[in-house]
């Protein structure tokens, strides 16, 4: 199959950046990354600069793609990353018009390839958990119930690929953010720092320059874990926790 | 007090403040539409007049009604000041806009807020500004003079721009209302599979009965009574 793809190159940040179209001959059953691979092997042939673009597993879990294909994250398939997106969701002779994540957070660095750091320096504010050191606890020591087990393990789900702040029309984390307050939230592990935890975590998140949250569920749609927003207004309720009860606030 | 404006100047803080207003906005229409129902009560008025010069007199009304003005100045400024930062947070937009997972009213919160903006100066200058400031005709249902905000309704009702005007800006209402209603809750942290299904039915409901009820009166005085 032939498709004409329509990429945004852009030299470095400070380039103004801009689209250029190919014609790239690829295979219904090759991934979406497999075609970018073909393309830049021609580009490589022409003696041109190839598309740069993140990715490393190339199989869902790592978070590393991050193309906004046709208008969506990761594009058409649901609760799918770009390397697992196959060329046989698009028609032979498409138009597919792929543009990096659009955040004032997530700078360009080159062509697709964004700087997503902002979301290191948000774990870094309050998404970890206090560990004893000493002998290896029992792996279940600790009892946990199973719909909470369940309800962690989903919000863990999140690889923080930043496909949430591309659908959302503020550019914000906060399914992001809510993933991981959540996954600490509702685990005995995490109950030392939840006091401060949602605070710091969203302070970090507002200093990084995301919107906030209007609760359109763009982001719920297009996540390629279907993080649900029930995480969002579990944030919500962490973070009025922290806000208003928490001993620390002067 | 530091504590207060780094929570409430947060992004969710400001998110509390835009639910919290919203629910009492909505709580204030339910009593505003009650008042206003009473214009069709088919007595030349004198329940509505009697009705207005109780909102206006009472002292407990009174002090009711300076909050409720800041209230919607609480919503109307916040709101502005979060579609601002919001549009900070994307300065380079996509080419290819997204169309899918979300509502059109979600995404149109801002636009269909100004609109109803538009809408609420130009009505409080034809009927508040009107009555507390105005010159209105006075009539007497044999307790003094009271004045007669039923003329003054029933003269811009005649009116077929005005009604237009007015049925559009419930249509606005209403699309603004059926993303904000559900999405007060939300934000609230009130999520939860045993009542997201009520929260989204009354929402629903709201946004069609609320608006619905508004206009049905400006329809009927120029339809009917005209």
């Amino acid at each position: 199959m032939k498709v004409k793809v329509k990429v945004w190159r852009q030299k470095n940040a400070s380039d103004k950046g801009g689209f250029k179209e190919y014609e790239v001959l690829t295979d219904p059953d090759s991934s979406f990354l497999e075609m970018i691979d073909v393309l830049n092997q021609d580009l490589l042939n022409k003696k041109e600069d190839p598309v740069a673009f993140d990715h490393d597993c190339r199989e869902g879990i790592c978070g590393a793609c991050s193309m906004y294909i046709n208008g969506q994250p990761h594009g058409p398939s649901k609760g799918t990353t770009t390397c697992q997106l196959h060329m046989r969701s698009f028609k032979d002779g498409d138009s597919i018009t792929i543009e990096p994540w659009r955040a004032a957070a997530f700078p360009v660095i080159k062509d697709l390839v964004v700087d997503r750091t902002a979301f290191d320096r948000i774990i870094q504010a309050g998404g970890y958990i206090s560990v004893n050191t000493g002998v290896t606890v029992d792996a279940n020591a600790v009892p946990i119930e199973k719909e909470k087990a369940d309800e962690a393990f989903k919000a863990a789900a999140c690889i923080g690929c930043g496909a949430c702040v591309a659908a959302c029309k503020n550019a914000s984390a906060m399914l992001f953010v809510s993933a991981k307050v959540s996954h600490l939230a509702l685990l005995p592990q995490g109950a030392p720092e939840a006091d401060i935890r949602a605070a710091k975590m969203l302070g970090q998140m507002d200093k990084e320059g995301f919107g906030s949250c209007t609760n359109t569920q763009a982001c719920e749609a297009m996540c390629p874990k279907e993080i649900s927003i029930t995480h969002i207004a579990r944030l919500n309720r962490q973070f009025f926790k922290s806000g208003f009860t928490a001993s620390d606030q002067s | 007090m530091s504590w207060i404006s780094s929570v409430l100047g947060s992004s969710i803080g400001k998110k509390l403040l835009m639910a919290l207003s919203g629910l009492f906005i909505c709580f204030f229409l339910v009593i505003h539409l009650t008042g206003n129902l009473q214009l069709l009560a088919g007595d030349g008025g004198q329940s509505f007049n009697e009705y207005a010069k109780l909102m206006t007199s009472n002292p407990l009304i009174k002090f009711v009604s300076i909050g409720t003005y800041l209230v919607f100045l609480l919503h109307i400024i916040d709101g502005l000041m979060l579609v601002f930062a919001n549009k900070k947070a994307r300065p380079v937009k996509y080419a290819v806009g997204a169309k899918k997972g979300s509502s059109i009213s979600s995404r149109n919160m801002g636009i269909l807020g100004s609109i109803i903006l538009v809408f609420l100066v130009i009505h409080l200058y034809n009927f508040w500004f009107a009555y507390k400031f105005g010159s209105v005709p006075t009539v007497d249902y044999g307790h003094g003079p009271v004045k007669n905000l039923y003329a003054v309704v029933a003269l811009a009702f005649a009116n077929p721009l005005y009604v237009i005007l007015y049925v559009l800006s419930m249509v606005a209402i209403g699309f603004h209302l059926l993303h904000g209603f559900a999405s007060a809750f939300q934000t609230l942290g009130l999520n939860h599979a045993k009542y997201n299904g009520i929260i989204r039915f009354a929402g629903i409901a709201y946004s069609i009965l609320i608006p619905l009820g508004f206009a049905i009166i400006p329809i009927y005085f120029y339809l009917v009574l005209a």
